[in-house]
């Protein structure tokens, strides 16, 4: 088995308590827009804010939840849910919105980009 | 031609009643190819209309409202021109205006004509009969003549027949002001629906409506006298009126057919076979006028049945008529007063035995018919209250389920709709069984609006409602009011948890009460509930994570992530600087504007980061939140009334203001949108709003349950003459019951369509008080009132709130590059096409 070592660029985007629990913001990084999100566990997720369905960049607007334990978003145009864990829409499979690795250092939030 | 050849077929349909729209009805609902160009022939001036809710329009219904359907274009429709002559041999009918229709297939629906009892002076003014919207309004105008004329006492009507007609003419004469007497020949009231012991009930009960009842008498004349009418009674009692109506019983309009000597059934009505059809084949009857196997139907549910045959056999087909399942059930509402009949109501099956419940402390009365085995049910009569009936009259013909006594007997066994079999019709009126409506729930129709598109059932009279629940609920697809996977409770039943138990977050809800972390389906919904009993601003907190883009925001969303901005213009109502500020505010932001429908104006395309500008500068110019974004009260619209026009009665624009700041703010299920018109005339389209109120001259008329959009609904008149400040009271409870129990997304016209007795229940609730918690939901609104802000005000002067207010959270001002505009008659709009919306199956 090959090892792939994924080589990724840690920025910075704003202090950690600027995320309220299950409620997104939109990143602008290096001209990237990128939908961050804190779950209600703490946790934090990173996924590309652009709605495959519509071509708005809104999906950093919509409401966070679960889909059986799953966290999820709902985009707020057409209501499909997105993973937060993979970027899969679990209302359609054929679609997918690219998720970030992301980390918190010192009480900021960094998003990593390839 | 039997239609089934390639050219096309005259029909020609005389009669444009009920059962003559039906029958054209479904031949254009069935006749795909057009294959039948479909001429009526109408006597009455005006479109078909609703006979059976006749009465209604003498309390304000108007003769617009009790239309039905539109025919569609294929249809030629000639008013006010009925047939006079037809021409067998040459397949001709002439009118009374001398035009000659040629037919293939010739339908007679004639229907009826009122029976006059030969008394002298039956003619003279001031005698009318009871059949057309224009008998009405010669009986409203000769009441109001009366009432008008000078001289002491009480006006008064005699009405000749106590059956269902009668006392229907004589609620409606007590309405228009006069003291009605009616006059039955036989020894009871309704004498074809009921039998002794019910009567004996109806008509107490009636009596203590002020209505005056003489049975077993006839009138044997009528004459002039000082400028009234005097009926005299077989009895020798004289009685003084100002108004006499005949309602003594309906002969069949068969004049025309018995001019050309086609066969007429003993008791008149044209003589058809089980397939409709008179001796010439190629002429049909239906309803009234016809003599199926030589007996004449005077209910619209039989006449129904025909057009459905007929146009079935007009289309090739091979329906046929059985009598003897027709149902002659009746079910109503007679002066406040439940009467039901079904089956062999009167026990004339040889054998039948009579079990009866008498209770005439409780005022109901009710008796069950059964076969000599006391097996099987044959029918039943029930007075003063009428609930069984849904579940009983589907039982006809079938054997008892448990003890007769027992069925009707106070506190007795409830006959659950499991008892029926797959046969049992659960409609009559549109002849619908259980086992259609158990085919229609397997095949995806999961509540009672489905059930109703997909069947009919329940359409008609709406009496077996109740029975599409149970069977809905037997189905296992009674959780259709369970909100999500998050929670096994309704809206409604959320909403009591909320307000009962003092939870106020939603963290607590779901941890309590649910499971795991909420969806866009039961976050915005608990929002809502959050909202409606006043914890604070939409953005305070943990309710800012639950909602909706558009509510988070403040704004509505649009396909290009940009939103729009609605200002409250109350009532429509704006001065000069208003349209000032906002086209400045317009133009400086670079936005569309567009006029809405609601009277207000829309600006589109603002960026996230632009809205506290934008609310900064409309604020400042008085401006509040216009609660477009929201499931909320959105505007109240209004036509000038009597501030400018000539024909207002009352001042619809002050109203419209006082009600949309009373009620702005307000969170619901759904938007609620109203409208007041000033006069009749109604240019504010009251009629299409969630509540509209239309002035009359002595008041307000209130209408609720209407809306536009995918399912355009008329609002109802849930009450008339009402002065302002009982109209806000009315208002005040309607809005808050609807808040408080209505599912979500569900807005008002299915929701009181889903309410169990309908509009009727919601008139006992919200006008009669008679769950006792109008004063709860009046204070329910005061709270509301009394603690209402302006959400962007709110927002402007909140550091913490302002600061979601931002494009990127690493980049505040910078604006999102995926939003460009082009320019598009002199304003900008989206650059990116629009996306195809070919959505996948998407949980609503």
């Amino acid at each position: 088995m090959t090892a792939t070592v994924q080589r990724v660029r840690w920025e910075t985007v704003c202090p950690l308590d600027r995320l309220q629990p299950e409620r997104g913001v939109a990143a602008l990084l290096d001209g990237v827009q990128v939908a961050l999100f804190r779950t209600h566990d703490g946790a934090v997720h990173a996924i590309g804010n652009v709605d495959p369905f519509s071509g708005a960049a809104v999906l950093s607007r919509g409401i966070v939840g679960d889909r059986g334990g799953v966290p999820t978003v709902a985009s707020p145009i057409y209501k499909q849910a997105f993973s937060l864990l993979t970027g899969c829409c679990l209302d359609d499979p054929a679609k997918a919105v690219p998720v970030y690795p992301v980390r918190v250092t010192d009480g900021r939030l960094q998003v990593g980009l390839p | 031609m039997s239609g089934t050849g390639s050219s096309r077929g005259e029909l020609v349909v005389i009669g444009n009643g009920m059962v003559g729209h039906r029958l054209v009805q479904a031949v254009r609902d069935r006749d795909a190819e057009g294959r039948w160009r479909i001429t009526v022939l109408g006597e009455e001036p005006r479109p078909a209309y609703d006979r059976v809710a006749l009465s209604s329009y003498v309390d304000g219904v108007s003769a617009a409202d009790l239309t039905l359907p539109d025919l569609d274009p294929m249809v030629e429709l000639h008013l006010g021109d009925p047939a006079v002559a037809l021409d067998l041999d040459a397949h001709r009918v002439r009118t009374a205006s001398g035009r000659e229709v040629g037919y293939d297939e010739l339908v007679l629906a004639t229907g009826s004509v009122p029976f006059v009892p030969p008394v002298p002076g039956r003619d003279l003014p001031g005698c009318f009969v009871y059949r057309t919207i224009d008998d009405l309004d010669a009986i409203t105008a000769a009441a109001e003549r009366a009432m008008a004329a000078p001289g002491p006492g009480r006006r008064s009507a005699v009405v000749v027949g106590g059956g269902l007609l009668g006392l229907e003419a004589a609620r409606a004469l007590r309405s228009l002001g006069l003291s009605p007497q009616v006059v039955e020949i036989a020894p009871r009231l309704m004498p074809v629906q009921v039998d002794e012991g019910g009567g004996a009930l109806l008509r107490r009960l009636v009596e203590s409506e002020d209505l005056a009842v003489r049975c077993g008498v006839s009138v044997t004349g009528i004459a002039q006298d000082r400028g009234r009418l005097v009926a005299t009674l077989s009895d020798g009692v004289e009685l003084d009126a100002d108004v006499v109506v005949f309602s003594a019983g309906i002969r069949p309009a068969d004049a025309l057919a018995r001019a050309v000597g086609l066969p007429m059934g003993e008791r008149g009505g044209v003589l058809v076979d089980n397939r409709c059809r008179t001796s010439d084949e190629h002429i049909w009857a239906i309803g009234e006028v016809a003599a199926l196997e030589g007996r004449t139907y005077g209910l619209v549910a039989p006449g129904y049945a025909m057009a459905e045959v007929v146009a079935d056999r007009i289309l090739g087909g091979a329906a046929t008529m059985t009598p003897a399942e027709l149902d002659m059930s009746t079910q109503l509402k007679m002066l406040g007063v439940d009467v039901a009949s079904f089956g062999d109501a009167q026990a004339a099956t040889p054998g039948a035995l009579e079990v009866v419940v008498n209770d005439p402390v409780a005022g109901t009365y009710a008796k069950l018919v059964v076969s000599d085995d006391a097996r099987t049910l044959l029918g039943g009569v029930l007075v003063g209250d009428a609930a069984r009936y849904a579940t009983l009259r589907p039982l006809v013909g079938l054997s008892l389920p448990a003890d007769p006594v027992a069925m009707i007997a106070p506190g007795g066994v409830e006959v659950g709709a499991d008892a029926l079999p797959d046969s049992a019709q659960i409609c009559s009126c549109n002849a619908v069984t259980k086992g259609a409506i158990g085919g229609a729930i397997a095949a995806g129709a999961h509540d009672v609006p489905a059930l109703k598109a997909c069947t009919r059932a329940g359409t008609s009279c709406g009496s077996c409602v109740p029975v599409l629940k149970k069977l809905l609920a037997q189905a296992g697809v009674e959780q259709s009011t369970v909100l999500c996977e998050h929670f096994v409770h309704s809206r409604a039943e959320l909403f009591e948890i909320v307000a009962g138990s003092g939870i106020a977050t939603f963290s607590e809800l779901v941890a309590r009460h649910g499971t795991g972390r909420g969806c866009d389906i039961c976050k915005p919904a608990v929002a809502s509930i959050l909202a409606s009993l006043g914890f604070g601003h939409v953005l305070a907190g943990e309710q800012a994570t639950l909602q909706d883009t558009n509510d988070h925001f403040l704004a509505n969303l649009q396909r290009n992530g940009t939103y729009s901005v609605i200002p409250r213009i109350p009532g429509g109502e704006i001065t000069p600087e208003g349209l000032i500020t906002i086209g400045e505010v317009a133009r400086e932001f670079g936005l569309y504007t567009k006029i809405t429908g609601g009277q207000r104006i829309d600006m589109f395309g603002a960026r996230v980061e632009q809205l506290p500008a934008i609310w900064r500068r409309l604020v400042d110019a008085g401006f509040e939140s216009g609660h477009a974004y929201g499931k909320a009260l959105r505007t109240v619209k209004s036509c000038v009334g009597t501030t400018w026009c000539r024909y207002g009665q009352q001042d619809s624009v002050g109203l419209a203001v006082a009600l949309e700041l009373r009620y702005r703010g307000l969170r619901a299920p759904h938007k609620i949108k109203s409208g007041i018109s000033g006069c009749a005339r109604e240019c504010a389209e009251a009629r299409s709003k969630d509540f509209g109120v239309i002035a009359t001259e002595n008041g307000w008329n209130l209408y609720v349950g209407g809306n536009g959009g995918f399912t355009p609904r008329h609002a109802e008149l849930l009450a008339s003459d009402l002065d302002t400040d009982t109209l806000i009271r009315v208002i005040d409870r309607f809005l808050m019951f609807y808040v408080r129990t209505a599912d979500r997304l569900q807005r008002t016209a299915p929701w009181i369509e889903a309410l169990e007795g309908g509009l009727d229940h919601l008139r006992a609730v919200i006008v009669d008080d008679s769950l006792g918690i109008c004063a709860d939901l009046e204070a329910a609104m005061d709270a509301h009132v009394g603690s209402y802000a302006d959400e962007w005000r709110g927002v402007l002067e909140d550091e913490e709130k302002l600061g979601r207010f931002v494009s990127f959270v690493n980049a505040p001002e910078t604006p999102d590059p995926t939003i460009t505009f082009v320019t598009e008659r002199g304003q900008p709009v989206p650059a990116r096409e629009p996306v195809a919306i070919g959505l996948p199956a998407v949980r609503s």
